[in-house]
């Protein structure tokens, strides 16, 4: 019998925290095989809200140098899905917070979709984003599985993205709208655009069911709190994984960092913020 | 057997659009115009012209005596390493420029292995004064100095892929992250029938004059379009699918895949995709892929630059499924001793990835009256160095 998910750990956050929501991504076997556990627990201890784990994949077309480093090296360092699963076995004891994995679609396909999602619901795994599943596939192909096993499929939007098309993606989609902030891949570039926030203007008027994380660039304070201004929060990815690449005390940098972040205003909890 | 891509880009269970979101408005875009725009009069006039009068076309369908002798059938050769710049790829670079400019695009980008493709694509941007940036694995420039230099002779900027493996499929990653950071005014000019729909359509079509030549000159020759065998290497298999195109789906025709088996499809160190390979998604498509259990992608080899790429054409991933034609394998060895025979019995040096067809001479039992057409997808001057090296003649 299928291990049913009834209540998602994203949609019961959404539900109660709108605003400033911190989604942070790193790679599965990165700075050292065992470091994954260890890091996702960090992560939640420091003050995130939900974490993305990367499903290293060697040839990650929309990522740049940082992340394809990371990848590399956690492929380097033996990772694989099978281990990742056998990693996070355990984690629900540690970690409530929402998890998602991120990566690629070969290796989830080589592993087999419906045991793969099984194993995601077993493990308390809520939801995933794979950049090269587009919305036709997944609709077609895998979206029963994904819902039998009460996993959330999370799309992405672009500034290229049309009106019409980030219209059928919302209706398509639960948990929230990955929202790619400019035309590129993944990698900190400092600060934001008076044309990116235009784009967030438009996509924030536009009045989604879903709400939106901003991703792609967005390293510090400033530019977190800039995507706050017109989203429900952001996600970092390569900035952390640099943080992880020069840290000498894991929970030390860790802590620091997403401190640094989310800065003092921010309460580390997952109450109702009226 | 009907062989076509349905609506979604499929070939039966292989091919799609596996892109991320980034890529979506420019395939989204070449996807609902590319149909409309290779039909177009003005633009079929505009191709069928360089093609004639600056590729050279049609090129020669030459009944290769000595070899037809050596094993005892009529063999034709289909001479597309004849054509402007020593192989076939030129018909489908001019094919996507054009497309690309009647789509506004102001630049191109393409990823090459050898560099065949890369100076195909230079070559027709020098041109149509268009900038041009060819991403090029890091040890392929090194094994493939003289084609940077012809590339960069033509005006075009060479970028070494540096990450992951640093040849052609990191080439092909390095462009298409090119292509999501320049999403508006670049096209990508893919060099083979791989990557996302509609690429594996299009380029076919561009590659297909060669079988549509096949057919009428066969007529002139035989009294018939049909052959009883099409035989062509594969490595993406933009060759291939051009020289069989018109044959799909006619069954009388015997088609013939040859891959690249490296030392040997037993050690590992091979490109035989379809022997050692599994239905896996890279670069956009579904299709038969070398890879680990894990699913990431193996790092095939081959002595052919060529023919050394981990996946192959959806279209080839459904041919081999399908059973609608066969496919054979050949090592380095096997290839550069039948590069050297055509060399010796026909005049003719083959570019590696070319003589690997010719292996299939050794392995299919003809009959006197079979007619045999081998697609010469290149010529070999660009192999000198591997012929040299390999100095066995």
């Amino acid at each position: 019998m299928p291990a049913i998910q009834t209540i998602n750990r994203i949609e019961q956050l959404f539900g109660k925290k709108k605003e400033k929501i911190l989604s942070v991504y790193f790679s599965a076997g990165f700075p050292n095989l065992e470091d994954t556990p260890k890091i996702m627990k960090y992560l939640q201890d420091s003050g995130a809200d939900i974490i993305e784990v990367g499903i290293p994949f060697s040839d990650p077309v929309a990522d740049g140098p940082t992340i394809q480093e990371s990848n590399k090296d956690a492929l380097d360092n033996g990772i694989s899905v099978k281990i990742i699963f056998e990693q996070l076995t355990q984690i629900r004891e540690e970690v409530t917070i929402p998890i998602i994995f991120m990566g690629y679609i070969n290796p989830v396909l080589q592993y087999g979709m419906d045991a793969f999602c099984k194993k995601c619901a077993e493990i308390g795994i809520d939801g995933f984003i794979l950049p090269d599943l587009p919305m036709q596939e997944y609709m077609a192909e895998y979206r029963a599985t994904f819902e039998k096993y009460g996993l959330l499929n999370i799309f992405l939007i672009t500034p290229q993205t049309s009106e019409a098309r980030i219209r059928e993606i919302d209706a398509n989609s639960s948990g929230f709208i990955y929202m790619v902030s400019l035309a590129g891949t993944t990698g900190a570039k400092g600060n934001i655009s008076e044309d990116q926030v235009k784009y967030f203007k438009r996509v924030k008027e536009m009045d989604l069911n879903n709400p939106t994380l901003i991703g792609f660039g967005i390293s510090n304070k400033e530019t977190f709190d800039r995507a706050c201004e017109y989203a429900s929060g952001a996600i970092i990815g390569s900035a952390f994984i640099n943080v992880l690449k020069n840290a000498t005390n894991l929970e030390h940098d860790i802590s620091r960092y997403i401190k640094s972040v989310k800065g003092n205003s921010i309460k580390n909890d997952h109450t109702i913020k009226k | 057997m009907k062989i076509e891509v349905d609506k979604r880009g499929y070939y039966g269970n292989f091919g799609g659009a596996y892109i991320p979101e980034m890529l979506y408005p420019n395939v989204e875009e070449l996807r609902q115009n590319y149909i409309s725009i290779i039909h177009d009069e003005g633009f079929k006039k505009e191709f069928d012209q360089l093609l004639k009068t600056y590729v050279g076309r049609p090129t020669p369908l030459y009944y290769a005596k000595r070899l037809s002798e050596k094993y005892k059938t009529k063999i034709y050769l289909k001479r597309e390493d004849l054509c402007h710049t020593g192989a076939h790829k030129v018909n489908n670079t001019i094919g996507q420029i054009l497309l690309a400019r009647r789509l506004g695009k102001q630049k191109i980008i393409a990823e090459t292995g050898a560099g065949q493709h890369g100076v195909a694509t230079a070559t027709v941007c020098a041109l149509m004064g268009m900038e041009c940036i060819v991403y090029m694995g890091e040890i392929d420039m090194a094994r493939q100095k003289p084609n940077v230099e012809r590339m960069r002779i033509l005006g075009t900027e060479v970028r070494p892929a540096k990450s992951g493996s640093k040849t052609l499929k990191d080439a092909t990653n390095e462009a298409m992250r090119h292509w999501i950071n320049n999403p508006v005014d670049t096209h990508y000019i893919i060099g083979s029938v791989v990557g996302p729909h509609p690429y594996p359509d299009m380029v076919a079509r561009f590659q297909s004059v060669i079988s549509e030549e096949i057919k009428w000159q066969l007529k002139d020759n035989e009294g018939t379009e049909d052959p009883d065998y099409v035989i062509a290497c594969v490595g993406g298999g933009s060759n291939a699918a051009g020289a069989f195109y018109h044959y799909y789906d006619n069954d009388n025709v015997n088609l013939v895949c040859v891959e690249a088996a490296g030392h040997g499809n037993e050690t590992g160190e091979s490109a035989a995709t379809t022997v050692l390979g599994k239905p896996g998604v890279l670069h956009g498509s579904k299709t038969l892929l070398m890879q680990t259990e894990d699913g990431q992608v193996v790092e095939p080899y081959s002595i052919s630059a060529g023919l050394d790429y981990p996946g192959i054409g959806p279209v080839h991933a459904h041919l081999f499924e399908s059973g609608r034609a066969d496919f054979y394998s050949a090592t380095d060895e096997e290839a550069m001793k039948a590069g050297i025979l055509l060399s010796r019995l026909e005049g003719i040096i083959p570019a590696i990835e070319s003589a690997h067809a010719l292996v299939a001479l050794e392995k299919i039992m003809f009959s006197k009256d079979d007619v045999v057409v081998l697609n010469l997808s290149g010529r070999g001057d660009k192999d000198l160095e591997t012929y040299i090296k390999w100095g066995k003649y």
